[in-house]
């Protein structure tokens, strides 16, 4: 692109930093997975503190779940909060009362978030769009009701305390992650694992009509795939990696607060997946992380930050739908061509 | 007498799920700031009577108020967005109903705002003879009834009505017609936000005014309007009397079930008749 010579060396010095940012973008855009995670490893070592790097990823492994909804199958779900309440608490309960293993309690987030997502998702898959969004919302809000009424399991409105954080139990080995450096990495190490899951799926079979439910249920349908099974069975995967977020952030707090169940959390999880762009791999923890870290900044000046991030997020809607991330690969593909 | 106390506040329901469903039947937005327009209808409420000491006054006032900010809110942020896909009104109105919220937290602070029913409504009533009725509730579910009328016989009687039904019909056609469906729609919009504006008002004496009011209203009334079929207006009014009256006899028997009954209600709806008890199947998906 810019081996003509006879272009003066201020035009050229112009190019070459556009095209080498274009570069990188492409390279990136090329190999997002392998991307994604050598920025988390780094992650840590750039933020103000540690706790909110892993709070971030926290979030972000949310999103990516929430993602396998909104941004692969395109269903706007607005009651995600309902599995990642359930897998957090569902770790909490059994740490606290069954067995004091990390893997297990974690396993059981997931689980149950995927059981919740089943059930529910089965009420609520056969409609699409707007009424989607609704009845997920509705139900969400029927499981936070539920748990808030359910004192002796969930403790109400006190939350789940003292959830024991035990040192990870391999073969012949025991290992401390109550640092916060060691957590991250503890946490990372599922985001790579979820990472690597969903990259099978989407280049699966499988994956492939996800995208064309997506892009056009009419003619999936025509194609002969089963697209209720379809989207149902996306709903499912995406609410057991919210199930699992949802248990590493009642491991990281020890703590599981009712809110977690709110319909704040399912909210925060769209925010966080539009800010950052749908149907990206690293949309997700870069829109945890813008979030966050306004967040903290702003709560930390005002305490009516919400009124600014809301007015970002309509910002965003109105001008960037496609999120931060997506941005900017439009911009770079716009001046490829 | 439970089954009236129920009564009142499905009519409450009936007035924001008329709101949201035509909103949603004309313009396909689902408005998610619809419970923040409630609330901001109980808090102009509350200060104009504070100011004027006049609740009749306040009743007039609230929902031009209300409407008036409808109309701003459908021009300015609303109207860039159709001919997008159908989901971005609704997470624009999302985000918006955090400002409204944060707004009235920094001008009227996050406590319950005191409220009274207005002096001539305060004494209960007898009916028929058996109990006595708070008549400020008697009030509302008749205020209800006479806005429903008027809102039957605007969309019935009226031509400008008949546009607005044939522009839920099929929008292209009517304006194929030249008719500019954009003043439609944004006539809609408002008057869909005033019916919030009159809903929060009435809601006020007999539900605590705070910032956060409007939320769980929105979902509740998401569940009334999903209940009675997307865009059915008969189903709005039916489903939003069914549901007032389900909570109020569950706190009667077994209160810790009175947030949850809803939510039961419409589980069981929907795998009887998924598309709701008025509903046409398919609509706009």
């Amino acid at each position: 692109m810019v081996n003509e010579e006879n272009v003066t060396g201020t035009m050229m010095q112009l190019e070459s930093d556009q095209s080498r940012w274009q570069k990188t973008v492409g390279f990136i855009k090329r190999y997002p997975l392998f991307f994604t995670v050598v920025f988390l490893f780094i992650f840590p070592f750039i933020v103000p503190y540690r706790a909110l790097a892993t709070e971030i990823i926290i979030w972000g492994l949310f999103a990516l779940g929430y993602n396998v909804c909104l941004g692969y199958t395109g269903m706007l779900s607005f009651g995600h909060a309902a599995y990642f309440g359930v897998g957090a608490y569902a770790t909490g309960i059994v740490l606290i009362r069954l067995w004091e293993n990390v893997w297990f309690g974690l396993l059981c987030g997931l689980l149950m978030g995927a059981i919740t997502a089943f059930v529910l998702g089965y009420l609520c898959i056969k409609r699409r769009g707007i009424y989607f969004a609704m009845l997920t919302l509705a139900f969400a809000q029927l499981i936070y009701f539920v748990g808030f009424q359910w004192v002796d399991l969930t403790g109400g409105d006190n939350g789940l305390r003292n959830i024991p954080l035990v040192p990870l139990s391999l073969p012949g080995l025991s290992i401390d992650i109550s640092t916060p450096l060691r957590y991250y990495f503890f946490v990372l190490f599922f985001v790579v694992l979820s990472l690597l899951a969903l990259n099978r799926i989407l280049q699966s079979p499988f994956g492939h009509v996800l995208q064309a439910v997506r892009e056009n249920e009419h003619r999936a349908l025509s194609c002969g795939y089963e697209t209720s099974n379809v989207r149902w069975m996306a709903f499912i995967i995406s609410g057991s990696i919210s199930g699992l977020a949802g248990g590493l952030y009642a491991l990281y707090l020890h703590f599981v607060g009712i809110e977690t169940l709110y319909w704040i959390t399912s909210g925060q999880v769209v925010m966080i997946t539009l800010l950052g762009g749908m149907g990206t791999f690293i949309g997700p923890f870069i829109g945890a992380g813008v979030f966050l870290f306004l967040e903290d900044v702003l709560s930390a000046m005002t305490a009516n930050w919400m009124i600014f991030l809301g007015a970002i997020f309509v910002l965003c809607v109105l001008f960037f739908p496609s999120g931060i991330w997506g941005t900017i690969k439009e911009l770079t593909s716009k001046g490829n061509t | 007498m439970q089954l009236f106390t129920g009564l009142s506040l499905g009519m409450l329901y009936v007035m924001l799920a008329l709101g949201l469903s035509i909103i949603f039947g004309l313009l396909t937005v689902v408005n998610f700031a619809h419970g923040a327009m409630y609330m901001w209808g109980a808090y102009a409420g509350v200060s104009i009577v504070a100011i004027t000491g006049n609740f009749w006054l306040a009743l007039i006032i609230t929902p031009l108020v209300i409407g008036g900010y409808g109309l701003v809110v459908e021009r300015g942020l609303i109207r860039p967005l159709y001919g997008r896909d159908i989901n971005y009104p609704l997470l624009l109105t999302f985000g918006l109903q955090f400002i409204m919220i944060e707004i009235v937290r920094i001008f009227w602070g996050t406590s319950d705002q005191p409220f009274s029913s207005p002096d001539l409504l305060s004494a209960p009533i007898e009916m028929f003879g058996i109990f006595y009725f708070p008549s400020y509730r008697l009030f509302v579910i008749v205020m209800t009834l006479v806005i429903c009328a008027v809102l039957w016989f605007f969309l019935e009687k009226t031509s400008l009505g008949l546009v607005i039904r044939a522009g839920t019909r099929d929008s292209l056609m009517v304006r194929a017609l030249g008719i500019d469906m954009n003043r439609i729609w944004w006539l809609v919009f408002g008057i869909g936000s005033a019916l919030a504006g009159i809903a929060g008002i009435l809601a006020s004496p007999i539900r605590s005014v705070f910032p956060e009011m409007g939320i769980a209203m929105l979902v509740e009334c998401f569940v009334v309007v999903v209940v009675g079929g997307m865009g059915s207006l008969k189903g709005a009014i039916l489903s939003g009397i069914i549901m007032g009256e389900a909570i109020a006899i569950t706190t009667l028997f077994y209160p810790p079930m009175a947030d949850i009954v809803i939510f039961l209600v419409m589980a069981v709806v929907l795998l009887v008749r998924p598309s709701g008890l008025f509903g046409k199947a398919g609509l706009l998906e």
